[in-house]
């Protein structure tokens, strides 16, 4: 062939590619994580239909975009990773591990920085991407895991690691758990001890403090994410999970799953300033588990999934009134809004599908059927 | 002569004082918790663990109240304290009696009993009426909560009574109502015999017939120690077995004249902790406590793992150290304990045993979960469990 023409024909192509359909920006699609399918559901933002599954390391929970929404990072619990899914090609790209049972996580205003609950090692982890991308050895085998058969938690696949570990520990006699881990930590991987169990993590909008909660200490930790200190500990409700900031930063929302309740800080004096208990008209307030919170753009309601109670709580943020109670599918824990605020996304996780309300009218549209133990929904909108 | 006395008087009161703030410190900033236990305990032999039995323990649950002391390092952080155990281990029960009485003279007010039934008796009866809190944690003998119960005894393990009602109600939702009962002839055994015919009442089940059993291979007491025979010309669903110990239990599977399933002691059994439950975040908390101990979480692990919890929770919540608040907010339905079993937990105020879901397990597998839904309660589903308000015999 002759060299010009390969050259116009390899132009057209790229002009073509760039105008083909996956590579627009806001494709109105729906993410759903499935943390027994080991799998990520995408489905039209209009239809409602799969476009496709998108395979992980086992039990993909918590999903979040990078700050140009080009990317998502999905926490692999089992698969001890944080995958990295294009968006554009909606593909599986890269995965950063071993990250020991990864749950929730946030990211820094600059997407450069990952903040991490460590589950079981009761600490906060900070994950500068730059210097890990540098210094690791090699992109990692990016297989997928298979989707676990019925009951199976997948487990079974991480007991050879977990007996290598004891064994070396039990040498070593009463070496401390962060201490022997310390050797083998990913490169650009800080931690900061917190309360056991760490769960919900928020990075402020100037990245200069990343809030904890301890699900195991009832407490939120203020951490400094400079000097990576504690700064105070703010005791909330049992069990806390997770957190939403005002648009105006003066109010910080921390759900307490097993107090049924949300409790408000102050960012600024670092204080606890008020609790909203929630209970669904004939309901005893031991059904009742916040977990997910959203908050509308204007900041004037908020959204909270009441977990067993297999509602929605709308709340008027200003009055801390409860307006209204929208009955969705088993296990409501995560929740998230599109872009103008006019649908709310509900996933499900004990029926396995995604509730659609349109906020309006606060009626349910449509409940779309996801698969097994859905767990987070993203909208690139 | 008299001055002489005088000093003699003085000096004495000084080296006291001395020894008094000498004493002080190691309490200061710490709150101490006492864990009392037998040196020999015949529930924690080697035999007794090896077997596995599935209401048996597999070793002292004193690592599960170092689970919760980890898990609340920030819990005193409020009051400037940091908690601490302290582990005694007694002769008997006079010599626990004994140091029970020191420590709480040096300021520890609450203690952790990891002790058979009779010992915590002993102990709660001595101690009537003083500023302490004592947690059963290991003993699920239903007198302890009915005649023998005192307001400063708390009960984190549940009782033969909330496991045999646990097992009632999933009985009666298989309706598998037709039950074979065969009994150990020990006091303990036949208690929870006791507590099975209590459930079966309460919940509609029909005992066919209850045979007492026997260990051993005498001929002559073969209709007891026979398992073909102790089965035989019976109708029933079900064979409840009443053996505290397991030994028997353990060989009852496969052995009966009809393929009627076990439950009770072997087979299907009710407990407070499983290590298969999913639900929760327990896998979480058995994979603290398995890095602790290198062993699976059975029941009075966990009760002593939740005990050291309240303790926590109240001083938590109280942001206080002073014995009236705390021991109130323990009694207190205010109270909110995560047990990892889903249901937010406190303190019955009527005999203060700590209400709990209960788990129907095998020895690889939780079948289910009590109260089974459908089992409701005027006003907490977890009082269907066990003795109610209109039924206790406790009077504090």
């Amino acid at each position: 062939m002759h060299p010009l023409l390969v050259r116009q024909l390899t132009l057209a192509a790229l002009i073509l590619a760039c105008t083909l359909p996956v590579y627009a920006k806001d494709t109105g699609y729906l993410f759903v994580s499935s943390e027994k399918d080991n799998h990520i559901t995408v489905l039209d933002g209009k239809t409602y239909a799969v476009v496709k599954r998108i395979g992980t390391a086992a039990r993909p929970r918590h999903l979040q975009f990078n700050p140009d929404h080009t990317q998502i990072y999905v926490a692999a619990g089992d698969g001890k990773a944080i995958d990295v899914i294009d968006v554009a090609k909606l593909e599986l790209v890269d995965r950063i591990g071993e990250i020991d049972d990864p749950e929730l996580f946030d990211l820094s205003p600059d997407g450069k920085t990952l903040y991490i609950s460590l589950e079981d090692d009761g600490a906060l982890g900070i994950l500068d991407l730059d210097e890990y991308f540098a210094k690791r050895e090699g992109k990692p085998d990016l297989t997928v895991a298979e989707a676990a058969p019925e009951g199976d938690t997948s487990e079974a696949e991480d007991d050879a690691a977990d007996d290598d570990e004891k064994e070396g520990e039990a040498k070593e006699g009463e070496t401390k758990e962060g201490e022997s881990e310390e050797d083998e930590q990913l490169p650009g991987m800080t931690t900061v001890e917190v309360g056991e169990e760490p769960e919900g993590i928020l990075v402020s909008p100037d990245g200069k403090i990343a809030y904890v909660t301890s699900e195991v200490a009832n407490t939120v930790h203020v951490v400094d994410t400079a000097s990576k200190e504690i700064k105070a500990n703010i005791v909330v409700g049992n069990r806390p999970r997770r957190f939403a900031l005002t648009p105006d930063q003066k109010e910080l929302w921390v759900s307490n799953e097993l107090s049924s309740s949300i409790s408000i800080l102050d960012p600024a004096s670092q204080k606890l300033i008020e609790t909203i208990t929630f209970l669904p008209p004939g309901f005893r307030a031991e059904d009742v588990t916040p977990v997910g919170i959203t908050l509308s753009k204007d900041g004037k309601t908020a959204i909270v999934a009441l977990g067993r109670a297999n509602h929605v709580a709308f709340v008027d943020v200003a009055s801390r009134k409860v307006t209204h109670y929208v009955l969705v599918g088993k296990r409501a824990w995560n929740t998230t809004l599109n872009k103008d605020d006019s649908l709310l996304f509900v996933v499900n996780g004990l029926s396995d599908d995604l509730s659609i309300i349109d906020v309006a009218s606060r009626k349910v549209l449509k409940s779309v059927p996801i698969a097994r133990v859905p767990h987070t929904v993203l909208i690139d909108d | 002569m008299i001055s002489r006395f005088l000093v003699k008087v003085l000096l004495v009161k000084l080296l006291l004082v001395i020894s008094l703030v000498w004493a002080l410190p190691s309490y200061a900033d710490d709150f101490t918790i006492g864990y009392l236990q037998l040196e020999k305990d015949p529930r924690y032999s080697k035999k007794q663990s090896f077997a596995r039995y599935l209401l048996g323990s597999l070793g002292r649950p004193y690592a599960g109240a170092e689970v919760a002391l980890k898990e609340s390092k920030f819990h005193a952080s409020g009051i400037g304290a940091s908690f601490k155990l302290e582990q005694v281990k007694g002769k008997d029960t006079a010599a626990l009696l004994a140091s029970l009485k020191t420590m709480n003279a040096q300021g520890v007010q609450f203690f952790l009993l990891d002790l058979p039934a009779d010992a915590i008796n002993e102990l709660a009866t001595a101690t009537k009426g003083q500023s302490l809190v004592l947690f059963n944690v290991s003993a699920r003998e239903d007198r302890l909560r009915q005649a023998q119960c005192q307001a400063h005894l708390f009960h984190t393990i549940p009782n033969y009574a909330m496991l045999t009602d646990a097992l009632a109600q999933y009985l009666v939702f298989r309706k598998w109502k037709e039950i074979l009962v065969l009994s150990g002839q020990q006091p303990d055994d036949l208690e929870l015999n006791q507590a099975f015919k209590r459930s079966a009442k309460r919940y509609g089940l029909d005992i066919d017939a209850d045979r007492p059993f026997a260990l051993g291979n005498d001929p002559r007491q073969r209709d007891q120690n026979n398992t073909s025979l102790l089965t035989a010309n019976a109708d029933y669903d079900v064979i409840f077995v009443a053996d505290t110990k397991g030994e028997f239990a353990r060989s009852l599977p496969y052995a009966s004249v009809k393929p009627q399933l076990v439950v009770g002691a072997e087979g299907l059994a009710p407990v407070a902790w499983h290590w298969a439950w999913e639900r929760h975040g327990a896998p979480q908390l058995e994979n603290r406590f398995e890095a602790q101990a290198d062993r699976p979480m059975r029941d009075a692990d966990w009760a002593a793992w939740m005990a050291v919890k309240a303790i926590a929770e109240a001083v938590q919540r109280t942001q206080s150290r002073d014995f009236a608040v705390l021991s109130k907010h323990l009694q207190s339905e205010e109270l909110v304990l995560d047990g990892f079993k889903g249901n937010r937990l406190n303190f019955r105020p009527w005999d203060h045993q700590l209400r709990q879901p209960l788990l129907l397990a095998t020895h690889n597998w939780v079948v289910e979960r009590a109260p089974l839904e459908g089992f409701l309660h005027q006003l907490n589903n977890l009082d269907a469990l066990g003795f109610d308000q209109p039924e206790t015999q406790c009077k504090f």
